[in-house]
């Protein structure tokens, strides 16, 4: 049994449904994303969980607890907001200490509580600071601070680092995993950008028009997806339509060229599939035995950074790939024609 | 029961604001003994001393609007595109009606210009120009909301690079995108100097707001078809300035008038 | 980094340098009309007033005018005029604030506040001479509301009310002065966010917690603030009571306007004195005012 059980949430508003049949279990301590495009539902998810909307149907329960229809007040639950929301009114200091006033502990226990949040993020000396005095990463800081301040069953981020700088984004990304193994607390985090998903989390929940498509570590999300919709959303895939030659031994065919992906294709011989491609399994050399390969002709090369993307054509369709740079690096010429190699476990069908 | 209350309070605050207004309707047509009729309207509107008084305070009107305009609307502009470290003192000048009264404002003028070389009491160009000072927070307010939300800067130098002219800068890129701005002034300066009895009763001037005064004291139903008039009046430019500042969130709290 | 690469840095980031003789900035031209319109209409009659405060009859310095505010006859106008101004800026405030709160946080539909913003606005601006009238029409002695009552047995004016007196003045000020409080607190009750209030309530705050430690006080500059306006929307006032109450109000606007048209006050440079005291009293509120804006702004932004 999990510390946090979900099972079978469904929400539905006056004329469209947000959440459906949503079930998760999530052990104590574990990080859970949940990751999807903006409407899928994640949100609403989270939102039921710290009580601020009541499910239509199926129950919530924390820590052995039935908490669907509790008050959001009593479920000791710390929340962190796109928005910061800190009290405008209030210091750094007494916005973290908050949650332990309104609770009316002792002045001396909260002092004492609030120096440790501070500490613990790193805000010693912003302590007499009002919010509209510190940038925005401090701001989220002291939000997540005074979000564990109450010491909360659960932590819940709605997608806390959004509304940051890219480079502020990676900072408090890292101090907020730190933070949270450190402490040890059960954490729902959500967001739209994979990069965040993959990079925090035990367990990715991937949604999608309300429904979730697959639940599962990083590492299985990104290289074993489930459904077509969680292999076009997380990371980047080239695309290929490819017919189908022989769908046992899972031989296929595109601009004349045969490769093979999965066996055991469920489809018939002409069909047409959609068949991706992670660009950066592709390589330029054989590196394992009973690769396929291809001819293909380059078309563009975009210089990102650590990687260099290849643009190639083979007859009409395009396809891309990746090459890790480096300073020896030698890179394709436009025009020039170069054989690829790719794993037959690489390709991923998407359907027809 | 939230929304009990909320309703108590909304129904509370329609009683505060129809009743007069009922009540004044009612009593504007009761001249005739034991019949309503529109006879308290038709001696006002028939009065000669009436339509002077207020073809007066409409000629007063339409100085003041002009005058403000040609006053605040270059200042406004050259302000936000040459001089915007002078902000501050504008903000400051344009609360200074607020600060003085209109009754301490002409009592000031008075004695400021009614002796020679400086002889003005006699002529209504100081009546027009104490409106003026009355009008011009709302007018340069109204502007410099306008302006703020064009960026004139840039768009002055756009207008420049592509070589249009002053003439062609003002007319046909500032002006046009001022137009709600500039309405809203107007017809807020009207509403404003329409009724306004402080400064020409001071002044002694047989403007509308006088007029009225006079009328209070010795009559007992027209002053009642007067208010509902003038309230129609109000009415109608509140909803000009509602209309044409449409999409701009209409009516804001800085443009709101007062002679009260 | 190196030396070398800062220095350079900083060389670039130094503004470019300017002639250093002083020119004729012709920008302020511009302005001048305006500032000059100022200047003869604002600032000239202000300077005559406070001059005159402290001249006597032949023009010599004298603080006499200014004792003199300290009669009883004056102190209690001042006081008069204080107490209306008081009470009708914080009871439209009280009104204007549980209106404002019932269309926006008080679940009412979203058409209530387009409605009650529209009418507040022509309310706000309808005062003077016809609101007069209005609230003669309705409450003053022959009123439909005062002989609707006498039907029904209750005769107000024998219980203690006249609208040609204090609470009557005060009632129909109160006609402008909630709907001007209505408009400019909807939009701070409007940037009271949403995530406050949830951000509250998961920390294990109750309703009345999050009233008391976070809305109250966020509202609490705009409140003040639009009290204050409030105040001075009707200490100037002049027009609604000269023609409600003619001049049986010793409010201190109608003595100065007494004292314009004959001498009242036997003391012309007394009057001087009156209206800067009234000026006095409007700039220290315009600056408490701003002061209180400037911390709402900061806070609501």
């Amino acid at each position: 049994m999990g510390f946090l059980e979900l099972n079978h949430i469904t929400k539905r508003f006056a004329n469209f449904t947000a959440v459906e049949n949503f079930n998760l279990e999530v052990e104590k301590g574990e990080f859970v994303s949940f990751l999807g495009p903006s409407g899928c539902g994640k949100t609403t998810t989270l939102r039921m969980i710290a009580g601020f909307e009541t499910p239509t149907s199926g129950k919530i329960i924390i820590n052995g607890e039935d908490v669907t229809y509790r008050a959001p007040n009593q479920r000791k639950i710390g929340m962190v907001f796109q928005s910061y929301a800190l009290f405008p009114n209030m210091t750094v200091a007494d916005n973290i200490g908050f949650g332990l006033k309104v609770a009316r502990k002792p002045t001396a226990e909260i002092k004492e509580r609030v120096k440790e949040m501070l500490l613990l993020i790193h805000m010693e000396e912003f302590a007499d600071r009002y919010p509209y005095q510190i940038s925005g990463g401090q701001q989220q800081r002291v939000a997540l601070a005074r979000a564990i301040a109450i010491r909360p069953t659960l932590l819940l981020l709605d997608e806390p680092l959004s509304a940051l700088d890219a480079k502020i984004r990676v900072e408090l990304r890292n101090e907020i995993r730190a933070i949270q193994q450190k402490l040890g607390i059960t954490t729902i985090y959500v967001t739209h950008d994979q990069e965040e998903a993959l990079s925090l989390s035990d367990r990715v929940v991937v949604m999608n028009k309300a429904r979730m498509e697959q639940v599962g570590a990083p590492f299985e999300i990104y290289n074993f997806p489930q459904t077509p919709f969680v292999a076009s959303f997380v990371g980047t895939l080239s695309i290929l339509n490819a017919e189908v030659v022989n769908p046992a031994q899972g031989l296929l065919k595109v601009d004349g060229q045969e490769f093979y992906g999965p066996g055991g294709l469920e489809a018939r011989p002409g069909d047409i599939l959609r068949i991706a491609l992670r660009p950066e399994i592709v390589s330029l050399k054989e590196t394992a035995a009973d690769m396929n390969r291809m001819n293909v002709q380059v078309q563009t090369i975009t210089f990102l950074g650590s990687v260099v993307r290849v643009q190639v054509k083979l007859e009409t369709s395009r396809m891309f790939f990746d090459l890790f740079n480096n300073p020896s690096l030698q890179l394709p010429r436009e025009g020039e024609n170069l054989t690829i190699y790719f794993p037959k476990s690489a390709c991923l069908v998407l359907g027809k | 029961m939230k929304r009990f209350w909320s309703w108590l309070w909304i129904a509370l605050g329609a009683v505060y604001f129809f009743l007069p207004l009922y009540a004044t309707l009612r009593f504007s047509l009761m001249m005739k003994k034991g019949e309503l009729s529109l006879l308290a309207y038709e001696k006002v509107l028939t009065d000669p001393a009436f339509v002077k008084a207020f073809v007066f305070s409409a000629e007063m009107a339409v100085f003041t609007i002009l005058v403000s305009l040609l006053l605040v609307v270059p200042t406004a502009y050259w302000v936000h595109l040459r001089l915007p470290q002078l902000k501050p003192v504008m903000e400051f000048i344009t609360m200074l009606p607020f600060v003085i009264p209109a009754i301490v404002l002409v009592f000031g003028l008075i004695r400021a210009y009614s002796k020679p070389p400086l002889l003005l009491t006699p002529s209504p160009a100081l009546l027009v120009m104490a409106y003026c000072v009355l009008a011009m927070p709302y007018m340069y307010r109204s502007v410099d909301v306008g302006l703020r939300a064009i960026d004139v800067r840039t768009l002055t130098e756009a207008a420049q690079s592509l070589g249009a002219g002053w003439p062609t800068i003002l007319f046909k890129v500032i002006f046009p995108n001022l137009r709600s701005a500039l309405l809203g002034g107007t017809f807020l300066t009207f509403a404003i100097v329409i009724g306004e009895l402080t400064i020409a009763a001071s002044l002694a001037w047989p403007a509308l707001g006088p007029y009225m005064a006079v009328l209070g004291q010795n009559r007992a139903y027209e002053p009642a078809a007067l208010a509902i008039m003038s309230f129609v009046l109000t009415w109608g430019s509140i909803l000009l300035i509602e209309l044409v500042g449409r999409g701009r969130g209409g009516l804001r709290s800085d443009q709101l008038a007062g002679t009260h | 980094m190196d030396a070398g690469y800062q220095a350079k840095q900083l060389k670039k980031d130094a503004p470019a340098a300017r002639p250093s003789f002083p020119r004729v900035n012709w920008n302020w031209l511009g302005v001048a009309p305006f500032f000059l319109f100022t200047f003869l209409f604002i600032i000239l009659p202000a300077s005559v007033i406070f001059v005159g405060s402290f001249q006597d009859l032949r023009g010599n310095f004298t603080l006499d005018n200014i004792t003199g505010l300290f009669t009883p006859y004056i102190l209690n106008s001042y006081k008069l005029t204080i107490q209306v101004s008081l009470v009708t800026a914080i009871g439209g405030a009280i009104f204007g604030f549980l209106l404002a709160y019932a269309v926006t946080i008080g679940g009412l539909p979203h058409w209530v506040k387009s409605v009650l913003s529209s009418f507040s606005g022509v309310a706000s601006n309808f005062a003077g001479v016809p609101l007069a009238f209005a609230f003669i029409s309705t409450l003053g002695r022959v009123g439909l509301v005062t002989v609707f009552l006498k039907g029904l047995g209750i005769d107000i004016y024998n219980n203690g009310f006249n609208l040609y007196s204090f609470w009557g003045l005060a009632l129909t000020y109160m006609y402008f002065q909630f709907p001007l409080m209505v408009l400019t607190i909807i939009p701070a009750l409007e940037g009271l966010k949403k995530e406050w209030r949830e951000a509250c309530e998961n920390l294990g705050a109750s309703r009345l917690d999050y009233w008391r430690y976070i809305g109250f006080p966020i509202l609490l500059p705009s409140l003040l603030a639009t009290t204050i306006l409030l105040f001075g929307n009707a200490f100037g006032a002049y027009a609604t009571a000269y023609a409600l109450t003619g001049g049986s109000l010793n409010l201190v606007p109608i003595i100065i306007g007494a004292q314009i048209r004959g001498d009242v006050l036997n003391n012309p440079n007394l009057g001087y004195a009156l209206a800067l005291g009234m000026v006095v009293i409007m700039g220290l509120m315009v600056l408490l005012y701003s002061l209180l804006q400037r911390r709402a702004s900061r806070w609501l932004k």
